[in-house]
């Protein structure tokens, strides 16, 4: 992180900090640094910015440094922070905000895995009204380019009936295209 | 007879097979009724609440809407990520009426909330039915050392999933297991995340927190990891092997779900409670019972 001008960003980034506080339902201005959030999150050492950090840096109106951030994108959702917060900041909500903003805002190129990931996923939710894994992970792996990743349990999942060559397709398919229609990344 | 609508959403059917098999044949036993939701749709999982806040919010509010067509007062999820999901629609809709209507715009099917979430777990060990349990065990686990993980979404966060075990020491699975004839070891790693989310986007970050997760277990004596979550038992039980190439290590720990060994103690067959599913070989474990 370079030098930052902190009075210049909090003004121009107040929208969005109120925007989050918005979104997310939480009112991370009473976040007082603790780092309990940090000291438990699974996924901290693989982040840039711990979590308590993170925290820090939007209440300063840092929106690029923090949508920018690979945090976001390492965040497994299994909300131990949110447990913890002696705050009662539901940190673990902040950071689905954050992603959705990121991709709102073209911040994405932390993301694309994971992205692609969620695209397939909920491609096939979209069509079939369930998930059809096979046809996820293929669909991830054409977006991805690497055509063999986790190829390796596909035959041991059909060997031992944990996999199905076909999807299902739930009777409701109309429903789920208006809910996903009707929503943003839906398409 | 007590009866459930009962969501298996899509794990159940594949990677988690032998969960959704265990669970009817022991809820069977036991004269519980579990009717499934009719038309059931994906609960939208990581992927949709990462995505859009409403989106998260109206795949699972479908399927409360539909199981709210079944003769229950009650629906039970076995899958702690869809569990986290149906908390997420019953905590945010029941306090934020236009955004209950906004989610009901897109439902054929209005969600009003009148049939609530129960933790999966709890139905097998509120204070009656564990009685019931005991008194129907055949076959005692005893001398089988099991090290209960309850993963992330079941008891995090509290507020949220309404649930009164303890978040960071649980003890719901424990009685079960003490109730069954084994014995719950203690150890601190019961609701520590497995990353299965990562799986694909992080692995080498998620083969860790397998491994710490398998470790402490072994280290601890316990003889199987006793699985709440499919998600978490695929992880654990599926990538164990590239977890032991990774990390030169061989722990051969069986991950077997809770309702699994339920129906061992209860005398059912281990071929119909899906024994045969799983990845890793329990055979050390069932031979340590007395049943392989």
């Amino acid at each position: 992180m370079g030098e930052v001008n902190l009075s210049q960003v909090m003004d121009r980034n107040q929208s969005f900090v109120d925007r989050v506080i918005e979104e997310s339902g939480q009112d991370i201005r009473q976040c007082y640094q603790c780092a309990k959030c940090s000291g438990g999150c699974p996924g901290s050492s693989e982040m840039d910015y711990p979590p308590n950090q993170i925290i820090r840096m939007l209440m300063l109106g840092m929106k690029e440094e923090v949508l920018n951030s690979r945090t976001i994108w390492v965040c497994m959702g299994c909300n131990t922070c949110t447990t913890r917060c002696i705050r009662d900041i539901q940190v673990a909500a902040v950071m689905d905000t954050l992603r959705q903003e990121a991709v709102r805002a073209g911040y994405v190129d932390k993301a694309q895995t994971v992205l692609n990931f969620n695209d397939s996923f909920l491609w096939t939710v979209r069509t079939f009204g369930r998930l059809f894994e096979p046809g996820m992970a293929m669909l991830n792996n054409l977006k991805t380019g690497n055509y063999m990743k986790d190829m390796q349990f596909g035959l041991p999942l059909m060997l031992k009936g944990k996999a199905s060559m076909f999807p299902h397709r739930i009777k409701g398919r109309r429903e789920m295209k208006k809910i996903f229609d009707n929503v943003q990344g839906g398409k | 007879m007590t009866k459930y609508a009962y969501y298996p959403g899509c794990s159940l059917e594949t990677g988690g097979i032998e969960y959704g098999m265990s669970s009817q044949a022991v809820a069977k036993a036991l004269g519980i009724e579990l009717l499934e939701v009719p038309d059931w749709n994906c609960c939208g999982a990581s992927s949709a609440h990462m995505t859009d806040h409403l989106l998260s919010l109206a795949l699972p509010a479908r399927i409360l809407a539909l199981a709210e067509t079944l003769p229950v007062t009650e629906i039970v999820a076995p899958c702690a990520a869809c569990h986290a999901r149906f908390a997420a629609v019953e905590y945010e809709l029941g306090r934020d009426e236009e955004l209950k209507q906004k989610v009901n715009s897109l439902l054929e099917r209005p969600y009003t909330g009148k049939v609530k979430l129960r933790y999966y777990i709890d139905i097998f060990s509120n204070p009656e039915t564990l009685s019931e349990i005991e008194k129907k065990v055949k076959k005692s686990l005893k001398g089988l050392k099991v090290a209960c993980y309850y993963g992330c979404l079941f008891v995090k966060p509290p507020k949220i999933v309404n649930f009164v075990d303890d978040p960071e020491d649980p003890q719901a699975m424990d009685n079960i297991m003490r109730a069954l004839g084994a014995e719950p070891i203690q150890w601190p790693y019961k609701t520590e995340c497995c990353g299965a989310s990562l799986g694909v986007t992080l692995e080498d970050h998620c083969t860790k927190l397998c491994n710490d997760i398998l470790r402490f277990a072994r280290d601890s004596g316990a003889d199987c990891i006793v699985a709440a979550c499919p998600l978490c038992q695929a992880n654990l039980d599926m990538r164990q092997v590239t977890v032991e190439k990774k990390y030169g290590v061989s722990y051969r720990m069986p991950i077997p779900f809770f309702t699994q060994l339920i129906g061992l103690a209860l005398g059912l067959d281990p071929k119909t409670l899906g024994f045969p599913k799983l990845f890793v070989d329990p055979v050390s474990m069932l031979k340590k019972v007395g049943v392989a």
